[in-house]
């Protein structure tokens, strides 16, 4: 099978977020940047169904030159080979999923990863957009797979049950925690990713769909405050949440 | 820990995915065990075989299913087992520096072929036998015995303080045959073979020791590690512990260290965090800078294995100034901690404990101090 994997390069969840001076774009410097946590469910599913089918698996992402770095992570993780898109505009989904559509569509990929959402933005657009444009099919945060005869069985687990869908192939499918245990990359298949190919594809939007006008800081927290003392506070500290802090 | 020199730049692209590949493992599999492990006082040997499944088993060596990484990358590795705790790297620098690469280096094709694999994936562990009872600074003195009897060898002898050894299918053994050193491979289960742990350990408690008893241990002549001869082939050995221990315990200096400088930040003591009392930042100042050093040094000393061209003084420097300088972090950081320092809801005490052995073992602290003295002068001061 010809299987895709759509990754993106992300700050590491623990990162303290600092915000540049032009108050529209963090600072990277001494930010450690993974593989999107979501992608690495998307990188381990395709790598099962090469290992169970056959074929090969290619990563693709757009970002700057610093995300080949998350490329070689997932051939490091068993990758064969990958698609780096030189592209800045990562905050824009629209943005990404054409650049992505555009390099896919000159292959034939049976199947096409990714993960339920980026870490970073936290959009959760990119999947669903990429399938319109593509023109496929598209099952969201999937947390079980199976493909047979040329179709696709994926649950999708929601509060309180489970859905189960089915799509022909080719088909562009999001991946969700639960869906399987991902590999760590081995010092074998570090060693390896050296020796595989990144092709370099350009970039195909000039203009991004949305600008990023501002970020700032959540407001500080304040300290407490103290209503009363005993059983004759609760009505106060009640109608507080209520209509003050609106928690209950 | 903030990287003020940008120490990381200085590794290649593979080297810290092999170190981030390393932390991950740890953080997923390890930490969330340690404390009941030590508790418990238990290696948990079903690590092993996720060891060998990473390829942290014999990472160096470039043939028989491992990897073949540098020196450096092999030593960040080191790091961040120890972050943990200094029984897992105490495992892997036994497994890789002691066994495997013995093997490796002194062994026939076939001991190779047989032995090589099966420790790489962690499916054989292995152990050390050099130190003695009686003989632990001046190995050279050993009274374990070989003779040949017809197409066997026969071992007598006692091991002491041995790494790994009750849980080892393979031991790589020295005793002295006609007088000379001489090293040998002993499987678990020889008759006359048997290796029981040391109890009563209040250090390494996550790491096996134990004494390994040759009585009339008959072990087949093709045992003979054919290159393995005289007390050089053992010390070579031991270089390579040495540096996956001088990189290794810059792990544990700094969990103890992000530890006690995340607590001094919270900890509200006359109204503001003890960090920002003069006393706690003088520590916290001292402990960044050695810990930063110990990097350095290490970084250099893995270049230098690589080019082939480190001294064993060199080696015996770093695990020396390393382990001194992991030992004081720990002590610092336990300090920082206060009363909530003595309790292993933290990690700084059980760090603190095992780095007591990691000075004592593979040349105690003050051995080192008479390689360099030597080095310097020319005049072995041991005896």
């Amino acid at each position: 099978m010809n299987l895709l994997v759509c990754v993106k390069h992300v700050p590491d969840t623990e990162t303290a977020v600092r915000i540049n001076l032009d108050d529209k774009s963090i600072q990277t410097q001494d930010v450690n940047f993974i593989l999107n946590p979501y992608d690495e469910y998307a990188v381990e599913a395709a790598l099962l169904l090469k290992e169970a089918n056959g074929g090969e698996v290619t990563a693709i992402t757009m970002g700057p030159d610093a995300a080949k770095k998350t490329l070689r992570t997932t051939l490091a993780m068993g990758a064969d080979k990958a698609i780096h898109i030189a592209c800045e505009h990562t905050a824009d989904s629209g943005a990404t999923a054409k650049c992505l559509a555009k390099a896919i569509k000159e292959n034939d990929y049976d199947l096409i990863f990714c993960g339920k959402q980026a870490m970073d933005i936290d959009n959760a657009q990119v999947p669903v957009m990429l399938a319109e444009i593509l023109g496929l099919p598209n099952i969201s945060a999937i947390n079980k797979l199976e493909v047979a005869d040329g179709k696709a069985t994926a649950h999708r687990e929601f509060e309180g049950g489970v859905e189960v869908v089915e799509t022909s192939l080719p088909a562009v499918i999001s991946c969700h925690k639960g869906l399987n245990d991902p590999r760590y990359a081995s010092l074998k298949g570090i060693m390896m990713a050296k020796k595989k190919p990144i092709e370099d594809s350009g970039c195909s939007c000039s203009v991004p769909d949305i600008e990023v006008v501002k970020m700032e800081y959540p407001p500080q927290r304040s300290g407490g405050k103290i209503v009363g003392e005993g059983v004759a506070a609760v009505s106060e500290l009640v109608r507080l949440l209520h209509e003050e802090a609106k928690v209950i | 820990m903030t990287d003020l020199y940008h120490i990381d730049s200085l590794f290649s692209e593979e080297e810290l995915m092999v170190r981030d590949t390393t932390r991950e493992l740890v953080e997923n599999e390890l930490m969330p065990g340690v404390r009941d492990w030590n508790r418990e006082g238990r290696f948990p040997v079903e690590m092993a075989a996720q060891f060998g499944e990473l390829g942290i088993l014999g990472a160096t060596l470039d043939a028989y299913g491992c990897a073949g990484v540098s020196y450096n990358a092999y030593g960040l590795m080191a790091q961040e087992l120890e972050r943990c705790d200094s029984g897992f790297r105490s495992f892997t620098s036994a497994q890789n520096g002691l066994v495997m690469y013995p093997i490796y280096h002194f062994g026939s094709e076939g001991q190779k072929e047989y032995w090589l694999p099966k420790l790489a994936t962690g499916e054989a562990i292995g152990c050390f036998g050099l130190t003695e009872p009686d003989f632990g600074s001046n190995p050279g003195g050993m009274i374990t015995t070989a003779r040949q009897e017809g197409h066997e060898y026969v071992l007598n002898g006692v091991k002491r303080w041995i790494t790994n050894g009750t849980i080892a299918d393979i031991a790589v053994v020295w005793a002295k045959l006609d007088d000379k050193i001489q090293g040998f491979l002993v499987a678990k289960d020889t008759p006359g073979f048997s290796a029981p742990e040391i109890e009563g350990k209040w250090s390494l408690r996550v790491s096996v020791t134990s004494d390994l008893y040759f009585d009339e241990c008959r072990i087949p002549e093709y045992n003979l590690l054919p290159e393995a001869v005289g007390l050089k082939a053992a010390l070579m050995c031991l270089n390579q512990a040495r540096h996956s221990i001088a990189w290794g315990v810059i792990g544990a200096a700094i969990a103890c260290f992000e530890e006690a400088l995340e607590y001094s930040k919270t900890r509200i003591q006359f109204d503001k965090p003890i960090g920002g009392f003069q006393l706690v930042q003088a520590k916290l100042a001292q402990i960044w800078t050695d810990i930063t050093k110990a990097q350095l040094l290490c970084h250099r000393l893995g270049s230098l294995m690589d080019a082939g061209t480190a001294q064993p003084a060199a080696i015996s420097m770093a695990k020396r100034n390393n382990v001194a300088m992991a030992l004081n972090t720990a002590r610092v950081c336990r300090d920082i901690l206060g009363a909530s320092g003595i309790v292993d809801d933290y990690h700084a005490i059980r760090h603190m404990n095992n780095l007591e052995s990691v000075y004592t073992y593979e040349g105690t602290h003050d051995i080192h101090t008479l390689i360099l003295g030597e080095k310097l002068t020319g005049i072995p001061a041991y005896k």
